[in-house]
C-alpha cells in the first residue's frame, strides 16, 4: 500500500472520530443543562472547549449559542464538527479507489448533510436531530466499512486512526473532570455532582454499560476504573489501546518490516493498563496518569509516522 | 409508414422542439422521426413527463452522491460541480459506428507513424508533405525526444478525438486529443444511470456494451511494458494524477479502482539508478508502465519545467533507459496540434496510402498570408482557436462575438499568427434532451475512445456532450456543457 494511502486513510479516520466525539459531546452537554441551573452549567462551558482543544474567547464571555458555533460549523476552527467531517472526506476523496464506493457515498451524504446544516438548525430548532444525525453518520460509515472492506492492510490504518484518536479524547475528556473535584472518590455522588458524572459517563457513550457493570449508583472510583481500565468497552482507554496495539501487529506482520517500534510502544501502554489497579492510580494522581498515556499515544503516533508513511528514501534502499 | 401526423409535433413534451440549418439527430423532417429513433419517440410521447423528471432529479442525485464532479478553475480553488447529464440517449446505428470506427482506426494509425518518423528521420519533412517549421515551432514538439525508441512505437496508446456531425449528415473529425484526454468515466457513469431509468427500453433496442472499458485500458497497458518487467513478475502497471485538486480527479480515482491499479502521485514516486520505484508502507516497489494524465510540462522538473511540484524528478532519464513507459508518451503533442491538424489527411495518405475514411473541418493557417487576410475580413463568420489550447479556453466564435472581442483577436493574430487557426462556424447536429420538464433540441459532439496497445481497440460508445445552453455551440464542461449516454446499436 502506497504510504501517502495509509497516511490519508489513518487521518480520514482520525478526523470522523473527532466529529463523532464532539458531537456526542455538545448533545450531552445541551441535555445536560435541561436539568441544570445556569449557574451549575456555566463552568462546563470552559472544560468542554478544554477537552475539545479549543482556546477559550479572550473577552472570557461565552454563551451557549456561540460556543455551539465555534464547535459544530466554525470552518475557522479545524476542530468543529463540518472541519472534520471535511477533512475527514478530503481525505478519502485523495484515496477514492482503495475504499469502497458505499464507503465513499456513506462519507460524501454526511458531508453534504452537515455542509448543508444552517446554524439556526443546528443550534435553535433541532439540536439534538443535528447532532444525532452526525453520531450515526459516522457510526454508519464505520458499519459500512467493515462490511464492504477487506479487513487488509487499508482497513488496519482505518482501525488504528480511529483508536489512537478515541484513546487521546478519552484521556483529555477524563483528566479535565478528575482535574477539578476534590469529592470523596469512593462514594456515591449526589444531586448536581450526579448529573456532572452522569455526563461524563454520557459523553462516553457510557452510561448504560457502567450501570450494567456497577449498577446506577455513581461513584468517581468506579467511573474512573470504568473508562480507564475497562477491557470489553468499547469507549474505554484500555480497550481503545488494545485495538491500537492489534491493528499495528497486523500491519508489522502485513508489511513484513523489521520495524518494531510502534508495535513495542503500544504494546507497552497496553501492559500497563492491564496490570494497573484504579487505586493506585488516583493515590499519585489521575492527570498525571492520563497525561502519560496521552504522551505514550502520542510516542506511538509519531512512530507510525517515521516507520510507515514518512520514511527516509535511503534506509529502504539499503533493506 | 404511415403520413405524419402534422400535430404529432406540437404535442408535449415536444411542443418547444425547434429545428434550424443543422442536422437533427432524431428527425428527419418536423415530427417524422428516424427509424433508429422511433421507439425512443413514442416513450417520450407516451411517458407522463413528472416520470421523467422524477428519473432526472434521482440521476442528479446520484451524480451528486457518488462526487461525480469536476473542478472548475478560476473560481474558489476546489470548486466542484456536478457534471450536468441529459436522461436522453444519444442514439447511433450500427452501420454509421462501422465507418466511425474504421475512420478513427485508420487515423490513430498514420498518426502514431507521423510521430514515429518525426522523432527520428523526419521523411515526411524531407519529403516536403509537411512543413518542416510548423512542426519544429510547435510548442508541444519535444526534442527531448529524438532517437528515443517507444515499446512497438507507440507513442499514442490513449486517444479521444472529437467528432461532429455537419448539416449533410456525415461526421468530421473536430479535433484530435492525443495529450491526456478526459472524460471516459462520464461514459461509463453515464451508461450506468441510463439503464437504470430505461431498462426496457435499453434492452430491446440493442445497444453495444462498454463496460469492459477498464479491462481494455489495462491490457492496452500492460502490452506496452517494458520487455524487462516481464522476465521478474507481472508489469506494475499505475495511474499517475496531479492530485485532488485537478479537474478530471474524479475520473482519475475511477478508472485506478476500475483497472485495480494504484493511483500515485508525483510524491507517492522515485527515481534511483533510473529505475522507478513507489513508495508504500512496505518499502518500495518497482513501476514498470505509469499511465501519466500529467502534462509533458510537469512530468520530469529536471527536464521540463523546473517548478513543477507534480513530477518526479529523473522521471525522462529512467524512460529514456527504458525501465519504465510511460502512456501517452512524451511529445505527442505535436500532432494534435490545432495547425497541424490541417495536415492530417495528407498524413494519412503519406503513410499508408489510403484516402481518409473521416474528413477533417476546413482549417485556416493564420502564418499563411493569403489566408490570413481572408480570415481577418471575415473574423465575424468564422471560429478562431488557439493552436496549443483545449477545454473551450482561448477560443473567438465569430457570430457570437462582439466588436471589442474581435478586435482583441486581429491584434493577438497579428502577434502571433502560428499560434492561431480558423475554422467555419460549424453547425453542430442537435440532439433531443430533456430540460425544464419538455424535450429541446441542443447541438452535440460525440468523443469516442480509442485503445491502442497489442491492436486497435474502440469500445462502442463514447461521450456526447451537449451545448446545454440554448443556442450555444460550446460543449465544454467548462462552459457549461453537459453529457449524455449514446448508444451505439448492435448489428
Amino acid at each position: 500500500m502506497l504510504s501517502r494511502v495509509a497516511d490519508s486513510l489513518y487521518w480520514m479516520s482520525r478526523y470522523l472520530e473527532r466529529a463523532e466525539h464532539t458531537a456526542r459531546l455538545i448533545d450531552v452537554d445541551l441535555q445536560l443543562r435541561l436539568d441544570q441551573s445556569p449557574e451549575a452549567g456555566a463552568g462546563r462551558w470552559l472544560r468542554l472547549l478544554e477537552a475539545s482543544q479549543v482556546p477559550p474567547p479572550e473577552d472570557g464571555k461565552i454563551d451557549a449559542e456561540s460556543l455551539t458555533h465555534v464547535l459544530t460549523l466554525d470552518r475557522t476552527n479545524p476542530s468543529s464538527i463540518l472541519s472534520c467531517v471535511a477533512a475527514a472526506r478530503e481525505n478519502l476523496r485523495q484515496v477514492r479507489e482503495q475504499c469502497s464506493t458505499e464507503m465513499w457515498e456513506q462519507l460524501n451524504r454526511l458531508y453534504l448533510q452537515v455542509n448543508s446544516t444552517t446554524a439556526s438548525e443546528a443550534w435553535l430548532l433541532h439540536s439534538h436531530v443535528f447532532f444525532r444525525a452526525v453520531q450515526e453518520g459516522a457510526h454508519l460509515f464505520q458499519g459500512v466499512t467493515d462490511s464492504t472492506m477487506s479487513h487488509g492492510e487499508g482497513w488496519q490504518y482505518i482501525q488504528l486512526g480511529r483508536f489512537v484518536e478515541r484513546t487521546d479524547e478519552l484521556a483529555r475528556l477524563i483528566g479535565t473532570h478528575f482535574g477539578r473535584l476534590p469529592h470523596p472518590l469512593d462514594q456515591a455522588v449526589e444531586s448536581e455532582e450526579y448529573l456532572e458524572w452522569v455526563g461524563l459517563l454520557k459523553s462516553c457513550a457510557a452510561f448504560e454499560a457502567y450501570c450494567k457493570t456497577y449498577t446506577a449508583e455513581i461513584r468517581p472510583l468506579r467511573v474512573a476504573e470504568f473508562l480507564l481500565l475497562n477491557p470489553d468497552f468499547p469507549h474505554s482507554v484500555r480497550f481503545s489501546v488494545d485495538r491500537v496495539h492489534g491493528a499495528l501487529v497486523a500491519i508489522g506482520e502485513l508489511t513484513e518490516r523489521k520495524a518494531e517500534q510502534p508495535a513495542r510502544l503500544a504494546g507497552r501502554l497496553c501492559a500497563t493498563l492491564s496490570f494497573s489497579q484504579i487505586e493506585e492510580i488516583m493515590a499519585s494522581g489521575a492527570n498525571g496518569y492520563v497525561d502519560s498515556v496521552r504522551w505514550q499515544c502520542a510516542q506511538a503516533h509519531t512512530a507510525i509516522q517515521q516507520v510507515y508513511f514518512d520514511y527516509a528514501v535511503e534506509s529502504a534502499l539499503v533493506s | 409508414m404511415s403520413p405524419p401526423e402534422p400535430l404529432t409535433l406540437f404535442r408535449p413534451p415536444f411542443r418547444n422542439y425547434q429545428f434550424d440549418s443543422a442536422y437533427d439527430e432524431m428527425f428527419i423532417s418536423p415530427g417524422v422521426p428516424r427509424e433508429h429513433y422511433q421507439a425512443l419517440f413514442q416513450n417520450l410521447l407516451e411517458l407522463p413527463p413528472e416520470e421523467l423528471r422524477k428519473s432526472q432529479q434521482a440521476a442528479d442525485l446520484s451524480f451528486l452522491h457518488q462526487g461525480i464532479t469536476f473542478t472548475v478553475y478560476g473560481n474558489d480553488e476546489g470548486t466542484e460541480r456536478v457534471f450536468p447529464n441529459d436522461l436522453l440517449p444519444r442514439i447511433i446505428p450500427h452501420k454509421e459506428w462501422q465507418k466511425i470506427e474504421n475512420g478513427l482506426t485508420q487515423r490513430i494509425a498514420a498518426l502514431n507513424l507521423f510521430l514515429e518518423d518525426i522523432y527520428h528521420h523526419g521523411r515526411i519533412l524531407t519529403d516536403g508533405v509537411v512543413p518542416r517549421e510548423l512542426v519544429y515551432s510547435c510548442r508541444h514538439f519535444r526534442r527531448e525526444m529524438r532517437g528515443l525508441t517507444v515499446p512497438r512505437g507507440i507513442y499514442v496508446s490513449i486517444c479521444g478525438t472529437d467528432l461532429v456531425r455537419l448539416p449533410d449528415g456525415s461526421f468530421a473529425v473536430l479535433e484530435d486529443n492525443l495529450r491526456v484526454p478526459s472524460g471516459v468515466s462520464y461514459m461509463l457513469a453515464n451508461r450506468k444511470v441510463l439503464k437504470k431509468v430505461f431498462p426496457t427500453l435499453f434492452r430491446d433496442y440493442g445497444v453495444s456494451p462498454v463496460d469492459h472499458y477498464a479491462q481494455a485500458l489495462l491490457a492496452t497497458l500492460r502490452a506496452l511494458a517494458p520487455a524487462s518487467s516481464s522476465a521478474r513478475h507481472e508489469p506494475k502497471v499505475v495511474l499517475l494524477t496531479p492530485g485532488v485538486f485537478n479537474s478530471a480527479y474524479f475520473e482519475h480515482t475511477f478508472l485506478a479502482q476500475q483497472m485495480g491499479i494504484e493511483l500515485v502521485e508525483g510524491r507517492d514516486l522515485l527515481v534511483h539508478d533510473n529505475i522507478v520505484y513507489m513508495r508504500t508502507t512496505a518499502g518500495l516497489r518497482r513501476v514498470d508502465v505509469i499511465y501519466r494524465r500529467v502534462d509533458d510540462d510537469f512530468l520530469d522538473p529536471l527536464c521540463f519545467r523546473q517548478d513543477s511540484s507534480l513530477g518526479v524528478p529523473g522521471l525522462f532519464n529512467a524512460y529514456r533507459a527504458g525501465n519504465v513507459v510511460l502512456a501517452n508518451a512524451i511529445g505527442t503533442g505535436v500532432a494534435d496540434d490545432k495547425a497541424l491538424y490541417a495536415y492530417v489527411p495528407a498524413i494519412i495518405r503519406y503513410y499508408l496510402g489510403e484516402d481518409p475514411i473521416l474528413a477533417n473541418v476546413h482549417t485556416y493557417l493564420l502564418s499563411d498570408r493569403s489566408q490570413r487576410s481572408h480570415v481577418l475580413e471575415h473574423l465575424d463568420e468564422l471560429v478562431v482557436k488557439a493552436v496549443g489550447e483545449s477545454g473551450g479556453y482561448g477560443m473567438l466564435i465569430g457570430p457570437h462575438s462582439t466588436e471589442a472581442e474581435r478586435e482583441d483577436f486581429r491584434r493577438r493574430i497579428e502577434a502571433e499568427p502560428r499560434n492561431y487557426i480558423a475554422q467555419p462556424t460549424l453547425s453542430l447536429s442537435r440532439a433531443p434532451c430533456f430540460l425544464d420538464g419538455e424535450v429541446q433540441a441542443r447541438h452535440v459532439d460525440l468523443r469516442p475512445y480509442i485503445l491502442y496497445g497489442e491492436n486497435v481497440t474502440l469500445v462502442p460508445g463514447g461521450l456526447t456532450r451537449v451545448a446545454l445552453r440554448r443556442g450555444s455551440l460550446v460543449v465544454n464542461s467548462s462552459q457549461g456543457g453537459g453529457s449524455k449516454d449514446t448508444w451505439v446499436l448492435r448489428a
